[in-house]
């Protein structure tokens, strides 16, 4: 069994109640950061522990916190980015919903490392429910204490709020995630500045994700150290991972980094194996942005080696022969998946999704997703695989927020690993006429005819 | 500190953007800006017209930087060097920002009343394509009437959001903004409400595209039929300089704009008394002729001396052609109840 | 732009109200607008689930803003509806894992059912079909949100009894 820092207590009884909570040992990392600790000790167990940013980037989160300008003299904010929207993810409603004071404990913590006197929790709108719960519990820790003025006779205050958002993916980009909370449209900002010099009100800000936070009362209850030590190399800890597709067990597990992808996917523990006996495909290992991956290249690396839960493995091959761990959005595929309409159906929420303020994302997420709908219902032209892969390479890099990178690299990975589909689609459309067109036919079955064209 | 663009170095104030400092320089270096508008603050970043490569961070920081960056939004580094014109990396990029600011563009240019001062045609001309990768349908936008003076024309637009910060800058209430988002984000009021401000026609000016055009020049005449002068008035609205550029044709005011440099900024924002009222020659102090970059269309015309008559000493009659073909035709005499093959035309079918 | 002239009648009432000032203080006194998502959300909640030009002009007073502020932040975030929509709307997420595991069936079978095509309330205004993307519930998929909750794991049968919990005024859409 894996070690279990997050989910530990997820089943007991309760847990999502103050009282049970806090019979369980919740809320003693406020306590030991309160009345043991200066703030910069805590940044430095979080700096030590190499906990690194889980809502996709991967960014230590120490050294983010250390950013923040704490010389300016002007109010500083910790805001959590609770506006889980990469298609795949779905592992912080899970921590949000069945354990909420621990996100709660984690703001309280982390704030006070932070010198922040008022955070928020920004929640998107969807999880209206779970925005509710988390109402609910900030409200038991004021009344037992845990927020206000004065904390524990510490000195220290600390206001918090649940900000919930409006149906907007591009909010999850921390400066457009500031912009909303600010009342605005969810636009990105133009960095620099950094919101750690300039964020929310202008003021310097750290946006967190959700699990991210969730983690720090772990590392401050035991040490940096002890967090370093579970995992791999720079991959520390454990993560957690919402596994969804062909899989037997789908939902959230938590995993220590370093699991062998083999082993996630099969033992069952965690994914159980495939859903039926129909093969795996393809793999989406960190969320709907990460480059897909070709049943081939998902066990072993180009290079033959076992592929691991880490960051470091996942992306090994960089983007020729890998991936990358992102989110931990992990979709598993098996033959009846067409990547082609998969392509579509995520270009399509890179479309619906672009804020609209620049121009390569606004113009060229559309363009992107009219021509893979032409190809996927039977319209496409030799040409346009060509196209697609010259539009995602214009698209990405030359945009404000990272939203442009994150629609080109899906268009980008399925036409290297899945050309022959892509020419499948174009030279047979009256096979690919109705949606589920490789359930009864799988691809591999007719390769052979995109195969044979080929001169 | 010191910045060397395209191998030509500067000396610039800190705080300079690299699109200033190339501005200062001059020349081909000068990236192309569609959203940045120096006399707005907040503007820029959006269009990505105007990447650069940073070859070399600073003196202190000599890493280049990995990705192209927007020069409107970027600050100079002592001992910066750019590459902007001279980079292939680069002129890549403004060709693929130039072919997505397109795609929905309706290319309807001989028809709209920005042809010939339009950045986007600018912009086309030096970065564009002739061939056209695009055979989806365009996304088209419902007309909606903002009032009397200034006509939006949305399909053309480019959200640049100039217009907007003109609005919130130098008008107290803003009654337009962005609306939706991704490729539908549109500029509008939402309610149809006439944009009713002293400063409101300024938003005209600022419009790098045909997306907002003078309601009362609307289909006049090509603004280089147009002469362009100098002229000044005292105006006694808070805030306007009352000096502007007239467009006549012959004695008659065509149309009057805030005074625009070489980089289509206006100079000083002006009123809409100056703009849209004041349409007699004796209203204004006229200065002299207006001058323009020297490629500009708008030099087509800017002939300001009486034109000599020329007397070309050749075999007789050969330039004036046949008589018959030098008959003057007379729309309104042409009679419209003719018939074809025997059957009456009527006019209504007749368009 | 063509906008809904329908008439919408708008009440804040007493404990709309004290909810609306309760949200404004969770930020800075002169950092107002900052509660307009939130605002929003209450007060459409509160209206049948749609907000108006004038609902819209009258969140903008409340909070000291101008109309087109509400407007610009209205039209960006797809949770809000700016006509009236079916009481009952089943939300279908569209994307990823939902796609892959039948909505578009199941949509399409709601639809028969009901007897509307996507994006049209029925004709007694009880139910409406929109297709939307992510949700965050990969692992349950398919699946919809009814109000403020989700409906997992979606089949045929269990839109049918969805359908009729709805008739039967079983399903509460807002947690309050």
């Amino acid at each position: 069994m894996g070690r279990k820092i997050l989910l530990d207590k997820i089943n007991v009884p309760g847990i999502k109640t103050y009282e049970v909570y806090r019979r369980e040992g919740g809320y003693a990392s406020v306590e030991k950061a309160l009345k043991k600790m200066t703030p910069d000790e805590v940044v430095e167990e979080v700096k030590t522990s190499g906990l690194r940013g889980r809502g996709g980037a991967g960014f230590p989160a120490g050294m983010k916190w250390s950013f923040i300008d704490k010389k300016s003299g002007k109010p500083r904010h910790l805001v959590c980015n609770a506006d889980e929207s990469e298609p795949g993810t779905f592992k912080d409603r899970y921590l949000m919903e069945y354990i909420p004071h621990l996100l709660i404990e984690g703001m309280i913590t982390s704030s006070y490392a932070l010198g922040a006197n008022l955070s928020y929790i920004y929640i998107r709108g969807e999880y209206m429910w779970v925005y509710k719960i988390l109402e609910r519990a900030i409200a038991e820790a004021k009344a037992a204490g845990w927020l206000g003025k004065n904390i524990l006779g510490s000195g220290y205050d600390l206001d918090l709020y649940v900000q919930i958002g409006g149906g907007a993916y591009i909010c999850g980009e921390e400066t457009a995630l500031i912009e909303s909370l600010e009342g605005n449209r969810g636009n990105p900002r133009l960095k620099p500045p950094f919101p750690a010099v300039q964020g929310l009100w202008q003021n310097p800000t750290v946006v967190n994700n959700v699990e991210t936070i969730a983690t720090v009362p772990w590392i401050v209850n035991n040490s940096g150290a002890d967090y370093a030590a579970i995992g791999i190399g720079r991959s520390t800890g454990t993560k957690l991972i919402s596994a969804s597709g062909n899989i037997r067990n789908q939902g959230v597990f938590e995993i220590e980094l370093g699991v062998s992808v083999y082993e996630f996917m099969n033992s069952d523990e965690y994914c159980g194996g495939m859903q039926t006996d129909r093969p795996l495909k393809a793999l989406v290992p960190g969320g709907s942005s990460v480059p897909i991956l070709p049943a081939h290249l998902i066990y072993k690396t180009a290079a033959g080696e076992d592929r691991l839960m880490t960051y470091e493995s996942l992306s090994d091959g960089g983007f020729a022969t890998g991936s990358m761990l992102g989110s931990g959005g992990f979709i598993v595929y098996d033959d009846r998946a067409c990547i082609v309409r998969n392509t579509w159906n995520f270009s399509r929420f890179y479309h619906h999704e672009s804020c609209g303020q620049c121009t390569p994302c606004r113009e060229g997420t559309g363009w992107l997703e009219k021509v893979l709908w032409r190809i996927e219902n039977g319209q496409g032209r030799e040409e346009d695989i060509e196209l697609l892969w010259s539009i995602q390479s214009k698209i990405e890099g030359n945009t404000i927020c990272p939203l442009g990178d994150a629609a080109s690299w899906p268009v980008a990975a399925a036409i290297r690993h899945f050309r022959d589909e892509f020419e499948y689609h174009i030279r047979f459309p009256e096979k690919v006429k109705n949606r589920d067109h490789f359930v009864a036919e799988p691809f591999e079955k007719v390769k052979h005819l995109v195969a044979k064209q080929i001169v | 500190m010191k910045v060397t663009i395209d191998g030509q170095e500067i000396e610039v104030a800190p705080g300079t953007t690299i699109l200033q400092a190339a501005r200062m320089i001059g020349g081909e270096s000068v990236p192309p800006a569609m959203c940045y508008y120096s006399k707005l603050k907040g503007t820029g970043g959006k269009c990505r017209c105007c990447l650069v490569d940073v070859t070399k961070g600073s003196e202190a920081d000599p890493r280049p930087m990995p990705k192209l960056v927007a020069s409107c939004v970027t600050g100079c580094q002592d001992g910066m060097e750019v590459a902007s014109k001279k980079s292939d990396r680069v002129a890549e990029a403004r060709k693929a920002v130039t072919e997505f600011l397109l795609i929905n563009h309706p290319l309807d240019c001989p028809v709209c009343d920005q042809a010939g001062e339009c950045d986007l045609q600018n912009l086309s001309f030096e970065h564009g394509k002739l061939q056209h990768r695009f055979i989806e349908e365009k996304r088209t936008f419902e007309p909606e009437d903002i009032g009397d003076k200034i006509q939006l024309h949305m399909n053309r637009c480019i959200v640049c959001q100039r217009c907007v910060e003109v609005a919130d800058q130098l008008t107290d209430k803003r009654v337009h903004g962005v609306l939706n988002r991704g490729d539908h984000s549109q500029i509008s009021t939402c309610v149809s409400a006439a944009i009713d401000n002293e400063f409101s026609g300024n938003m005209i000016d600022v419009c790098p595209v045909g997306a907002l055009t003078d309601k009362t020049f609307r289909f006049k005449s090509r603004v280089w039929f147009n002469k362009p002068f100098n002229a000044h008035r005292e105006c006694t609205t808070p805030g306007c300089c009352g000096k502007v550029t007239l467009w006549m044709f012959g004695n008659e005011i065509q149309r009057v704009t805030a005074r625009k440099d070489e980089f289509h900024e206006v100079e000083d924002f002006i009123c809409n008394t100056c703009r849209f009222d004041k349409k007699e020659v004796a209203d204004w102090v006229i200065e002299g002729p207006r001058q323009f970059e020297k490629d500009s269309v708008i030099n087509q015309n800017k002939k300001y001396d009486t034109t000599e008559k020329v007397v070309i000493e050749t075999e007789k009659g050969i330039l004036m052609g046949r008589d018959v073909d030098r008959k003057k035709i007379s729309m309104a005499e042409i009679d419209y109840n003719e018939k074809i093959d025997g059957n009456p035309i009527n006019s209504k079918n007749n368009g | 732009m063509e906008r809904s002239h329908i008439k919408q009648e708008i009440n804040i009432t007493e404990s709309l109200m004290a909810r609306i000032n309760e949200l404004i203080s969770h930020y800075p006194a002169d950092k107002k607008k900052s509660a307009l998502l939130p605002v929003l959300h209450e007060v459409q909640d509160a209206h049948d689930n749609w907000l108006s030009i004038e609902l819209q002009n009258k969140v903008a007073e409340i909070l000291g803003i101008l109309p087109i502020e509400v407007y610009e932040v209205v039209t960006f975030y797809t949770m809000f509806n700016q006509r009236p929509i079916g009481k009952y709307m089943f939300e279908f997420c569209q994307t990823a894992a939902c796609c892959q595991n039948g909505v578009e069936d199941l949509m399409d079978y709601t639809c028969e059912k009901l007897g509307v095509g996507i994006g049209e309330p029925t004709a007694d205004g009880m139910f409406e079909v929109r297709g939307v993307e992510c949700l965050g519930a990969c692992g349950y998929a398919p699946m919809m949100q009814l109000g403020d909750f989700y409906q997992e794991h979606l089949n045929k049968e269990k839109i049918d009894q969805l359908i009729q919990d709805c008739k039967d005024g079983k399903i509460t859409l807002h947690d309050k």
